[in-house]
């Protein structure tokens, strides 16, 4: 029969002695195994976006809607423009009429379905525009929020959706701050901007960076510090969006307004 | 058509992805878990700390509670994209999420509910089935009465008074343990709406705390709700019909004592969201500016005159009043249950009453005539379903589990 104090003393002793062998283990986890292999270490997908080169003309979410089989007629984007008007009375007004998928073809600001607001050119103090996407988090709230496991992020940073797993209940969408997932209207599932997963990891560039004429939006490798887009982030003055979230982004701005939403 | 864009109106600057995703069936679902967690809470009030006048309301309100365990997840379901890949939840929960954990804790909960039930009815499941055991000539409603008895009572006919003593430690016992369960599953259940950084009036740790306190008044409520009907039903055409009126009595006092458990909850429950109000205010974040113009001003009557007015404030003063009747209380609790309804609606609409660009709004518009499936199950149709559904369950559940017990003698 074991004694009260030699439980204790035997309980005492073997977790001590259990402590110092399973200091040595580490959990790891599968995916940062494989971005630490060799190859597989290099990606870490990075974009940029120039808001001094966008003039607003859409041809970045025509592309995108199109490559990316999103119906051209919803009212859902992966990828939109935003308008910001600033007037000299300190007035801030925004819009992106369909995601400013043909562009912004009126002056008038939209204040919500077929209501606009006229602004007379002297009165404005600034105006820009700002092309949005996802900000393919390094600490991805949608992620975590996942009841299933259908999203999950790429080694190479890329949030990814599992249409063939989502249950569509839709709390990716709640936890996003930048509103970048919706429900696909064909696939009935959650939906969003993966920089054209298919084409970048074919060595080819995202839809909107090949349909802009001016080189406002770029893709890079934040690993590889010869990538042209890497250096720009390092050795210029970027902004992103929304960062008391916690959540990390991986676009960064050039040219970002603190009016910017 | 885009989900949510049937009943999303936007106004000024929204994203263009936004819309009111989560509509009338989430405001059904905390408000269903909370009627499960509110009803096992009140039964065990007698089985765990002995509160001897709720006897009858103890039975009753267990019984309503498993009702309502099987409907408490038909609103998620009914939401679903993909309704037939829910079971994913259960097959591959990821644990990081909130909604995850719902497989482990409702399947808890469910099992210790289940067993307290078999414990407080082992009896007369053995009283039903031994008879008709010996009976010979059964006709063909006694063979399936037979065999539904003889096997809810697993195999096990000792009702010795020693059993029985055994059966009512038992009780005892999973009645305490599901007390945190049934926390935890409401608790939780607020938690989903807790963590979601991304929105700004749901962020809150106070969340959880606030649907479990209203949540078990809003299973109080339910409970002695129905069980007011049912006594009046009985009183009209059942049992009861031929007791004379003024026998009434015990049913005034049990009613009586278990609105002074409702009035201590809704007090903790009105003083926690108010306190997150104040604290909102004060600190005046970011997000303030957008979340005041919808409290107090896009969502004011929700808020202020439907949910706190007639929700708390009024059942309150019928609550305090002195001599409580029947009828005053059958008035307070409806009231009470409409107020816990409205802070869930207030929570979850209101919640995306505003864009994630502080600078626009989205109303919804509940679609109160189907014109496909999807309007009917997200709209008024699908959730007068959800609703009637636990009613449904409990006179079902009672035929096998009488509530009313014939041995209170």
């Amino acid at each position: 029969m074991i004694t009260r104090r030699e439980f204790f003393r035997f309980t005492i002793k073997g977790m001590a002695g259990l402590a110092v062998p399973l200091a040595a283990l580490e959990l790891v986890k599968p995916g940062t195994l494989f971005a630490n292999r060799t190859g597989a270490a290099g990606v870490r997908w990075i974009f940029l976006v120039d808001t001094y080169r966008c003039v607003g003309c859409g041809l970045c979410v025509k592309a995108c809607k199109q490559e990316n089989e999103i119906p051209y007629e919803a009212n859902v984007t992966r990828t939109w423009v935003e308008r910001y008007v600033l007037t000299k009375d300190g007035r801030l007004f925004a819009d992106t009429p369909k995601g400013a998928r043909d562009g912004f073809i009126t002056d008038k600001i939209e204040l919500g379905p077929g209501k606009y607001q006229e602004i007379k050119k002297e009165e404005i103090e600034k105006a820009f525009f700002v092309p949005k996407l996802c900000n393919q988090c390094e600490n991805p709230p949608c992620v975590q929020v996942c009841p299933v496991g259908a999203t999950y992020q790429a080694p190479d940073g890329v949030v990814l959706v599992d249409r063939t797993w989502c249950i569509g209940c839709g709390y990716c969408i709640m936890a996003c701050p930048y509103g970048v997932r919706f429900f696909h209207p064909v696939h009935r599932v959650a939906e969003k901007c993966n920089f054209c997963y298919h084409r970048i990891t074919k060595g080819m560039r995202p839809a909107c960076v090949e349909a802009c004429p001016f080189g406002a939006r770029q893709i890079g490798n934040i690993r590889n510090p010869a990538d042209p887009v890497a250096k720009i982030i390092a050795a210029e003055r970027v902004g992103v969006l929304k960062d008391e979230y916690g959540t990390k982004p991986q676009v960064y701005y050039l040219g970002l307004s603190k009016e910017v939403k | 058509m885009v989900h949510g864009e049937a009943w999303t109106l936007k106004e000024l600057f929204v994203y263009p992805n936004e819309y009111i995703y989560w509509s009338i069936q989430i405001v059904m679902y905390p408000f269903m878990t909370g009627l499960v967690a509110g009803a096992f809470v009140l039964s065990s009030l007698y089985h765990v700390f002995g509160i001897r006048q709720l006897k009858d309301m103890a039975r009753f309100s267990l019984v309503f509670s498993f009702a309502l365990l099987f409907v408490a997840p038909m609103p998620l379901m009914f939401h679903l994209q993909q309704p037939l890949r829910g079971l994913y939840v259960f097959m591959t929960p990821h644990f990081t999420s909130a909604i995850a954990a719902f497989g482990i804790v409702f399947s808890t909960y469910g099992a210790i509910v289940a067993s307290e039930l078999w414990f407080v009815y082992r009896k007369h499941f053995a009283e039903t089935a031994l008879p008709l055991k010996q009976k010979s000539g059964k006709s063909l409603i006694e063979w399936i009465k037979y065999l539904v008895f003889c096997a809810l009572t697993l195999g096990v006919y000792d009702i010795s008074e020693e059993s029985l003593k055994r059966d009512e430690k038992a009780v005892k016992i999973l009645a305490a343990a599901g007390i945190p369960v049934a926390c935890f599953l409401h608790g939780y259940a607020g938690f989903i709406f807790g963590s979601v950084k991304a929105n700004a009036l749901w962020m809150t740790p106070l969340m959880p705390v606030i649907f479990i306190m209203s949540a078990i008044v809003s299973g109080i409520a339910l409970c002695m709700l129905t069980y007011i009907a049912a006594v009046k039903l009985r009183r009209l055409f059942g049992s009861l019909k031929n007791v004379p009126q003024e026998n009434e009595g015990q049913e005034v006092t049990m009613i009586r004592m278990t609105s002074k458990y409702l009035l201590l909850f809704l007090i903790f429950a009105i003083t926690l969201e108010l306190l997150d109000l104040i604290f909102r205010g004060y600190t005046a974040v970011k997000s303030w500016d957008v979340l005041r113009s919808v409290i107090y001003g896009k969502d004011f009557v929700n808020i202020f005159i439907l949910q706190y007015t007639l929700g708390n404030l009024v059942p309150l003063i019928l609550f305090l009043m002195p001599r409580l009747t029947m009828r005053r209380a059958a008035i307070g609790i409806l009231l009470v249950l409409f107020g816990v309804f409205m802070m869930r609606w207030n929570v979850v609409i209101g919640g995306q009453a505003f864009s994630l660009t502080f600078a626009g709004y989205m109303h919804y518009h509940l679609p109160l005539v189907p014109h496909d499936y999807e309007t009917f199950k997200e709209g008024l149709g699908g959730a007068l379903l959800i609703g009637l559904m636990p009613f449904l369950l409990f006179f079902i559940l009672t035929r096998i589990f009488p509530v009313f017990g014939e041995e209170e003698g």
